[in-house]
């Protein structure tokens, strides 16, 4: 044992540290994995369109959602009603803390209505070009895969995102 | 937590369990449809021909079957509103078509709201289900 053993063993321990803290900073944008694991709602919600994260719509959002199914989006999408209620639960369980009420107070539907997917989703952000959503390719702000490439498994890390060049499939 | 847990629990195993019991095949959901609509149509017999035309027509409205569908059963479609792809609805192309009542009552209910603003009577889904087994040709 030397008397140097200590520092460099500190040394190590700090830049572990520096490490993690990193990692767990970096976490929240570049290693973006959703919950989406009910196997009920996966099969139920992932027919039309993937089976979107409960975590960006507040509670009051999924439970009008649901109270909805008749009108959803232009289709009708009814559930039984007991396949319904145990789907509710599961969104509300893991539903985002923050309310996602419009300005005049009716909870917001449509998760590309948010002001966190409207930041998130602005023209120049990361590669993001204008008309994006409207192309051939995307189609639909609804349609997370064209670019979140694994989004159907509830991938929405950064180094998954492929944004298709003038609208067309990369 | 514990009660949502079971209850998810319940309603997986449901679901399963609809899928093995039912193990119906695409002739016993054509069967029960003629027999429906022979209660109020005596001598009722299905036609892939009508069946075809009812699906690649509108009624009334913006869609038609095939707007998502495809004019080809053995095709994969792709929804008209989110662009995700839809397997497609010929058995003979995708077993998992015409094999479960709770799947195929479901969507019957949802997509005949959608296309023709009603429920479809039980001649009209005979018709579709004869002209879809007989895909592809």
């Amino acid at each position: 044992m030397n008397a140097r053993f200590p520092a460099r063993a500190l040394r190590t321990l700090a830049l572990v540290v520096a490490t993690g803290a990193a990692a767990a900073a970096m976490a929240d944008d570049e290693n973006k994995q959703m919950n989406i694991d009910h196997p009920v709602y996966r099969s139920e919600c992932g027919s039309c369109h993937i089976a979107f994260p409960p975590a960006l719509l507040g509670a009051n959002s999924w439970r009008a959602m649901m109270a909805g199914l008749d009108k959803h989006f232009g289709s009708d999408a009814s559930l039984d009603a007991g396949t319904a209620a145990v789907i509710t639960k599961f969104l509300v369980a893991n539903a985002g803390r923050r309310d996602t009420s419009g300005t005049d107070g009716s909870p917001q539907l449509r998760i590309s209505d948010t002001p966190w997917f409207r930041k998130e989703h602005r023209d120049g952000h990361d590669g993001i070009t204008q008309g994006i959503f409207r192309s051939e390719a995307v189609k639909s702000a609804a349609n997370c895969a064209a670019c979140h490439r694994d989004a159907g498994q509830g991938d929405y890390s950064e180094r998954n995102i492929r944004i298709p060049k003038n609208g067309a499939r990369s | 937590m514990r009660s949502h847990s079971l209850q998810t629990l319940l309603a997986a195993v449901a679901l399963i369990a609809s899928g093995f019991a039912s193990a119906e095949a695409p002739a016993d959901f054509l069967a029960r449809y003629e027999a429906e609509a022979r209660q109020s149509t005596p001598g009722f017999s299905a036609s892939a021909e009508r069946g075809e035309k009812f699906f690649t027509s509108t009624h009334g409205g913006e869609w038609s079957c095939s707007t998502c569908h495809t004019k080809n059963p053995a095709a994969r479609g792709k929804h008209a509103n989110t662009g995700k792809a839809i397997e497609p609805m010929a058995p003979g192309a995708n077993p998992e078509r015409l094999a479960s009542t709770r799947s195929v009552e479901k969507w019957f209910g949802r997509n005949c709201k959608d296309v023709l603003g009603r429920a479809c009577t039980p001649g009209e889904k005979a018709d579709v289900v004869a002209w879809l087994m007989t895909s592809p040709r």
